[in-house]
């Protein structure tokens, strides 16, 4: 059973190091790169679902009848560009937070917060 | 013929990795930035550029050769402008390179 | 992986939290070709090693460069954590084996895909068909959501932004000429086959691995080069803002009217059998086409968001300084 499931407990483990990157490190540029871990690791968990023993990538060629899904892969491929968008939106908050606060450390920030109330 | 060109194409397989492996080991264990640098720049052009020929070796007719050639020649002309490319910035930017074996003194700003 | 995600939590230089982002997304391509997934990996490889690891590399040199704060409370997250992943690990065993032939995702459509796309398509690249014909709508769907990502990092960005006068980008064009003419020389000869190669990609993706998205990705890479090494200011002037800004619009809306003229056509939205006598044609045409607009609207975006994050590499505009910090 072991030999069977191992790729999905990889998964587990890459998600659940991006799950604590992203809440327990203060520092919001780790916390966007944990979330791409997360995001990736999902990405590895579809595309090994879709892999199939023996089969190949799905393009079609002659002499070749076993292909692998390409199911996940069109949708892995619409999350891949939408984790960029995502990416990209982050880190510009990153620069903004920066830019206002000072600091893109969690625990500074919450304190400037608590300091102007 | 057959036997031959496939000797020539493990051979060249088998040095590429072994510089490949040699470049990760010195780029752990040089003491300096810039021999450090040519550790990467070796495994990035030379390796690269051996494990390509003994490819392309394998299969010697196809247009799989023409496209490998064509990945060797972006290789050569990449690759060295690279590894020039990080170390113009490092001189740029004051780092020396550690010119005296006697006194250990350790590159300043580098980060490994 | 493994390793290079631990490594990621305990680094403190962001500099090098960026390199190993950027090796994580370089492994995890890797191992898409390892599981046969050859366009997911080609689009892994430029987007998350290639792009991403760019933009935090912009953002790391705007922000500073380490990471200060000592953890406070480690033990409640790792519990949550363990927790977590224990009950996914959990939730795991009834799932079928890797690469098993029957497993549930791999009987339902996908069959009709594989077998069908010859006929109904006709295109070789069996992803490409699901992707720009069968399921259009989702594609589209993600246009818009890189559009909008634009239109944010524009909203964020784009105040504060600064004028220069035009001496002084002559001045330090010919000084820095010297300095970077290797360089210089050697970006001067390859630009142009980035550029042809993203062509190719781009009308290639009915083939081989490739598409849009990839060829939108590698066109803007180009731009990019040319930006980091001439000067932001010359590559300002070379590609007017304005008209980039422009051409991501043009690209969404090449998508949508190929819908709406579907519509005119009398058939569905996004039924490309409708533009065409012979359906087959009407299929190819219409994945050109929208190709075509996805790989313009990714090349504008991705020029725009690092264009708009290399402005702020020296702060705001001094006009526009009025918050407290």
């Amino acid at each position: 059973m072991i030999m069977g499931l191992y790729n999905y407990w990889i998964v587990v483990i890459l998600m659940m190091i991006g799950f604590y990157i992203v809440i327990a490190q203060g520092n919001l540029i780790k916390k966007i790169v944990g979330l791409n871990i997360f995001q990736t690791s999902v990405f590895i968990l579809y595309i090994s679902i879709s892999k199939v023993d023996g089969g190949t990538a799905p393009i079609l060629a002659d002499g070749i009848s076993k292909y692998s899904n390409p199911l996940p892969h069109v949708l892995i491929l619409t999350a891949i560009v939408v984790g960029l968008a995502t990416t990209a939106l982050g880190l510009a908050l990153a620069v903004r937070i920066k830019e206002a606060y000072g600091t893109i450390e969690e625990e500074n920030i919450q304190m400037k917060d608590d300091e102007e109330c | 013929m057959e036997l031959f060109i496939s000797i020539i194409s493990g051979t060249c397989l088998l040095v590429g990795s072994f510089l490949c492996l040699s470049g990760g080991v010195g780029i752990l264990r040089f003491p300096d930035f810039y021999t450090r640098m040519h550790a990467a720049g070796v495994t990035d052009t030379m390796a690269a550029s051996l494990i390509l020929i003994g490819l392309m070796l394998q299969n010697p007719d196809g247009i799989v050769v023409l496209k490998l050639v064509m990945i060797l020649l972006l290789t050569l002309l990449v690759s060295p402008t690279a590894s020039h490319a990080i170390a113009n910035a490092a001189m740029k930017n004051g780092l020396r390179p550690l010119v005296d074996d006697t006194d250990h003194v350790d590159g300043k700003g580098d980060k490994s | 992986m493994a390793c290079v995600a631990i490594a990621i939590i305990r680094v403190k230089d962001l500099f090098a939290v960026a390199m190993l982002s950027g090796i994580y997304g370089l492994l995890t391509a890797s191992l898409f070709v390892d599981m046969d997934a050859v366009d997911v990996a080609f689009t892994e490889a430029s987007v998350g090693a290639g792009i991403s690891t760019l933009l935090m590399l912009t953002t790391v040199a705007i922000t500073g460069s380490r990471d200060k704060a000592v953890r406070n409370k480690p033990k409640l997250a790792l519990f949550a954590v363990t927790l977590t992943g224990v009950l996914l690990i959990f939730g795991t065993l009834d799932m079928p084996y890797f690469g098993s032939v029957d497993a549930p995702a791999n009987l339902h459509v996908a069959p009709h895909y594989i077998q069908n796309s010859m006929q109904e398509i006709g295109v070789d690249n069996i992803v490409t068909s699901v992707l720009a014909s069968y399921r259009g709508f989702d594609t589209f769907g993600e246009v818009v959501v890189i559009f909008t990502a634009a239109i944010g990092v524009l909203t964020l960005l784009s105040t504060g932004r600064r004028r220069e006068e035009d001496g002084v980008v002559e001045k330090v064009n010919t000084t820095m000429h010297n300095q970077y003419l290797i360089i210089r020389i050697v970006a001067k000869m390859l630009i142009p086959f980035i550029l042809l190669f993203a062509l190719y990609v781009q009308f290639h993706g009915d083939f081989g691995p490739g598409g849009g998205f990839q060829a939108g990705v590698i066109f803007a890479a180009a731009i990019i080069l040319y930006a980091m090494l001439f000067g932001l200011s010359v590559a300002k002037r070379v590609i007017n803002q304005s008209v980039v800004q422009l051409l991501a619009a043009v690209g969404v809306l090449i998508y949508g009217s190929v819908g709406i003229v579907s519509l005119l056509g009398g058939g569905n939205f996004l039924d490309y059998s409708i533009l065409s006598e012979d359906p087959i044609a009407g299929q190819h045409l219409g994945i050109l086409l929208i190709e075509l607009g996805v790989g313009i609207t990714v090349a504008a975006v991705v020029i725009i968001i690092f264009f708009n994050f290399a402005d702020r590499i020296d702060g705001p505009a001094p006009e526009k300084e009025g918050d407290p910090s």
